[in-house]
């Protein structure tokens, strides 16, 4: 039904059109990852080659192993420090200082990367004139950056499942003798995990895809996968970092298939 | 109850566990973000010196306080800062309106659909965002190359005689923003759109509004907290940006994230690039306290 | 009684839909809409006369929002078709149909002033801006609202954006005013104050209404006529009188308030004596003229119509039944009693507590006669 100017047939072409914007890009990518030749741009034959060369490369599989583990050790930790400040934010009232922490707590939101990456460089190397911590930079220092702005994604989508909860189930909880720790641990914590668990994989994610930040707090002996990347395309197109697109792409794409199966799962025994 | 502060006194272990929760991640922020933020502040005001770290520093036993604005001086000097910011404006300013005319329709269109393909349709538009951002802007520089399919296409179609130049100009950086981040648009759009109560266009159709006048009336006004909340996810990072300009761009898109970029790690002057830095948040604290009112709003009116 | 009978003060007056020369204002032919092969309505006629409050009442999914929003113009019909004033409204979208509706969620425009509310339809339709004022300024008197032009509908209560959306809807003079459930969203008291308004702003301003409805009650009380509607299609189309004593069907009379049904078959040599098959008893009725009736049968019995009594009555024609009092609940105006036949047929009594005392004063437990003239049995077939 027509009601407000829009035919549907201009709406389905934009569909179309947006859709085509956002995928044929990464499809050409994969399409030529396939590619025999090292002119990336000239289709000489299907080829495997870039896949093994991607194999060998151990620059790429060392970073590609270094940004998995900062990325799981700050997701975590942010999903815990973000779900924290969620329940500080819509579960503990006024606190002295509230304002300025929700204002922090949303800052790291819109704060370009190239100022949060520019400010935490100055705190590390200020922090070891003066007591000695950090000795130098490396992933210690890569994680506690991704912390910091990745926390505050998780408390967004955290504190917004908070905020949907019925109010009522905690009070009855508390209303049948529990405390308000364990009000938290027995009602709000089972009824946030799957947010919890969207947190956390938006910071694996964000983790994982951070370039700038990266590049200003990390030191010699920890290039990310990301700074590799970008040191090997800053030059131009290079054939294995298609392979290696192609591979990710490949794993998201299994992930999503994945996780749709499992909920689809979850819907069916649930109804 | 909890939600008011308790009005009974606590018990011990539960006071410890409230100042637990609001405690450590407002540690944790006041640490690693707030007194970086002051420190480069600070930084911002020193000179630079050759040695570790890179800046004179702030109280000398014989000089006593040492406070200069020569950086700020500097930037208001130096063209390069000023071309830098107002061209980074620019960049984000166009680039927002094209995501919001691409975005829109999409939006609307996603919001328009049945059911069961909305969910499809908007995981498609979050897809790209779990694959690399690096690798997206990079999947551009392939496709814009001398040879690539964007130049194919144009010779193909006839359009062109020999292949353009597109990488490495300023319509890259146009098309790697507006590809980075439509998702960003299309989100808050599609939240606003989809809450629009269909009755009212009903409404207004039945008091002899026409299509178009209904979308006028009604739709549009109604979803500008969508497009303002868009507009600014979009707007503020692009701001900012520093991949995009330095894989697509050419030596004269000087943004000011990669302005910033160079003098940190080429021309290594710390003070600077904090001055930089300093001046840039204050650019940014106003479309950013713009977002904050506009999402407000929309929760307000969500619920 | 109808309410165009009351105003004509007992002079002869026929009422239109009885008067076979009049002219039907809307005429609704063999109208169907399907969703995805599903009847929503199916094959549905229907004449409405100028200046009627017609309720279309039904349960949920019975398809009364579906016509309602065939007739705005919201839904294209399947097939079939609606004439307004004599004219064809096929192909007509909702922005140029001499009708306006009133929605059920009122849909009042939240970006709006109350006035730019009520003027939106006239700006719509070019007129000056003197002139919308003015209208604006009548319409909101009309309805109450004169010190709310400026607020924005959130400042608004419930019952106030529904005169909102009424204001907007009859701000274009239509030819037809369409409401969607009007009284449902709106509390008990609220409920009774706007019935009366809306009976009153019809009265005045001799619009046509179509009020759409699952609440009989809300129906009865309003209406002029009411079409009962299921499955999609009218099951009885009558005044409330008609409607509430002669209801055509186990349906209708189930729909409208408390019935008791007793299932039965008539006798073959007296149609008008039928034998009640959980009973056993005979039940006295009006025979039902020039039909055939089926082997099974119902008579349906209103509970007010039912007298009880402690010593047996007797009369010509007067069903008599023998049982104990069950259950019974005070209500105040009147009393509830469940009375338990003989033979076990639980059957449901109201009478009028028309004294302070009640003559009866039943006990719990007690037996009782239970009696009705044959007029009060009603013959259903189906």
């Amino acid at each position: 039904m027509r009601r407000d100017g829009r035919s549907p047939t201009f709406l389905f072409s934009c569909l179309c059109f947006g859709f085509a914007f956002l995928y044929v890009p990464i499809l050409v990518m994969i399409v030529y990852s396939f590619n025999d030749s090292r002119l990336v741009s000239v289709w000489t034959g299907f080829s495997l080659r870039w896949y093994g060369a991607l194999w060998e490369n151990e620059q790429i599989i060392d970073a590609a192993l270094l940004s998995l583990r900062i990325a799981f050790v700050s997701a975590t930790l942010a999903t815990a420090l973000g779900t924290l400040a969620a329940l500080a934010i819509t579960r503990m009232g006024r606190f002295r200082g509230r304002a300025l922490f929700s204002g922090m707590l949303a800052a790291p939101l819109v704060m370009p990367e190239v100022i949060t990456g520019l400010s935490l460089l100055m705190l590390f190397v200020s922090l070891e004139g003066a007591i000695g911590w950090p000795l130098g930079r490396g992933a210690d220092t890569i994680t506690i950056a991704h912390i910091t702005f990745s926390m505050a994604y998780v408390a967004v989508v955290v504190q917004a499942r908070l905020t949907a909860m019925d109010r009522a189930l905690e009070e009855a909880a508390m209303d049948l003798g529990c405390r308000p720790m364990g009000v938290t641990f027995d009602i709000i914590l089972p009824l946030i995990a799957p947010a919890m668990l969207s947190g956390w994989l938006l910071a694996f994610t964000l983790s994982l895809d951070d370039l700038v930040i990266a590049s200003f707090v990390s030191g010699p002996e920890s290039s990310t996968l990301p700074m590799v990347i970008y040191s090997k395309v800053r030059l131009g197109i290079t054939p294995d970092v298609n392979a290696l697109a192609a591979v990710i792409v490949a794993i998201v794409g299994i992930g999503v298939a994945v996780a749709g199966w499992l909920m689809a799962r979850m819907a069916r025994t649930a109804a | 109850m909890m939600g008011r502060g308790p009005s009974v006194a606590l018990q011990r272990p539960e006071r410890l566990w409230r100042r637990t929760v609001a405690g450590v991640p407002y540690l944790w922020l006041l640490v690693f973000f707030l007194a970086p933020f002051a420190i480069v502040l600070r930084i911002s005001f020193a000179d630079p010196l050759i040695g570790q770290p890179p800046f004179t520093p702030l109280y000398d036993e014989a000089q006593g306080i040492q406070l200069t604005a020569d950086n700020y001086r500097f930037l208001t000097e130096d063209d390069l800062y000023w071309v830098s910011y107002l061209k980074s404006m620019r960049i984000a300013a166009v680039a927002t309106l094209l995501c919001l005319l691409i975005g829109y329709p999409m939006a609307y269109g996603i919001a328009r659909a049945r059911a069961v393909w909305r969910n499809v349709l908007l995981l498609l538009v979050i897809l790209p965002f779990w694959t690399s951002f690096l690798l997206r802007v990079y999947a551009w520089m392939g496709m814009l190359s001398g040879q690539g399919v964007v130049n194919k296409a144009l010779l193909a179609l006839g359009l062109v005689d020999q292949p353009v130049q597109i990488l490495y100009t300023d319509l890259a950086v146009y098309l790697g923003i507006v590809y980075t981040y439509l998702p960003f648009m299309i989100l808050p759009l599609y939240a606003t759109l989809e809450r629009l109560d269909g009755e009212l266009l009903d409404a207004a159709a039945d008091l002899g509004g026409r299509p178009r006048q209904a979308f006028l009336d009604i739709t549009l006004p109604l979803s500008a907290p969508g497009v303002v909340a868009g507009s600014m996810l979009v707007f503020i990072p692009a701001l900012g940006e520093f991949v995009i300009p330095s894989l697509l761009g050419g030596l004269d898109t000087l943004m000011i994230g990669r302005t910033l970029y160079d003098e940190f790690f080429v021309n290594r002057d710390w003070p600077l690039a904090s001055a930089v830095a300093s001046v840039l948040v204050l650019i940014l604290v106003l479309p950013i306290v713009v977002f904050q009112r506009f999402s407000q709003l929309d929760r307000e009116a969500a619920r | 009684m109808s309410r165009a009978v009351e105003e004509a003060g007992g002079k002869t007056s026929v009422n239109p839909w009885e008067n076979p020369a009049a002219e039907p204002f809307i005429r609704i032919e063999n109208l169907r809409k399907t969703f995805d092969g599903f009847p929503a309505v199916d094959g549905v006629s229907l004449d409405i006369y100028q200046g009627e409050l017609f309720a279309i009442l039904g349960g949920s999914g019975c398809g009364k929002s579906t016509l309602l929003r065939l007739l705005a113009g919201f839904e294209n019909p399947t097939a079939g078709k609606v004439v307004i004033d004599g004219v064809d409204m096929a192909g007509r979208p909702p922005y140029e149909r001499p009708t306006n509706m009133m929605f059920q969620s009122y849909a009042v425009f939240p970006h709006y002033t109350v006035a730019d509310n009520v003027a939106y339809g006239l700006k719509k339709e070019g007129l000056g801006k003197a002139e919308v004022k003015d209208r604006v300024a009548e319409l909101l008197e009309l309805v109450q609202l004169q010190d709310f032009a400026r607020r924005k509908p959130r400042q608004l209560s419930g019952g106030q954006q529904q005169r909102v959306a009424l204001a907007r809807a009859l701000a274009k003079r239509p030819k037809v005013l369409l409401l969607d459930e009007p009284l449902a969203a709106l509390d008990r008291n609220l409920r009774e104050r706007t019935q009366f308004e809306l009976m009153n702003i019809q009265d005045r301003l001799g619009i046509t209404f179509i009020v759409v409805t699952h609440d009989q009650e809300e129906a009865m009380t309003l209406a002029t006529r009411i079409a009962v509607m299921d499955a999609g299609r009218f099951v009885q189309v009558g005044t409330p009188t008609e409607i509430y004593e002669y209801p055509n069907s186990r349906f209708v009379a189930d729909f409208f308030g408390a019935i008791n049904l007793f299932e039965g078959r008539a006798d073959a040599s007296d149609p008008s004596r039928i034998i009640c098959a959980e009973t056993g008893v005979v039940i006295h009725a009006d025979p039902l003229a020039g039909q055939t009736l089926p082997d099974v049968l119902f008579v349906a019995v209103r509970p007010e119509k039912i007298r009880l009594s402690r010593e047996a009555p007797a009369g010509e024609g007067v069903t008599v039944m023998h049982g104990t009092v069950e259950d019974l609940a005070y209500y105040g105006n009147h009393s509830l009693y469940r009375v338990r036949t003989d033979q076990g047929k639980l059957v449901q009594v109201s009478s009028q507590n028309t004294h302070r005392s009640a003559e009866l004063a039943l006990e719990w437990n007690e037996p009782i006669h239970l009696s009705w003239p044959r007029d009060c049995s009603v013959v259903l077939t189906e």
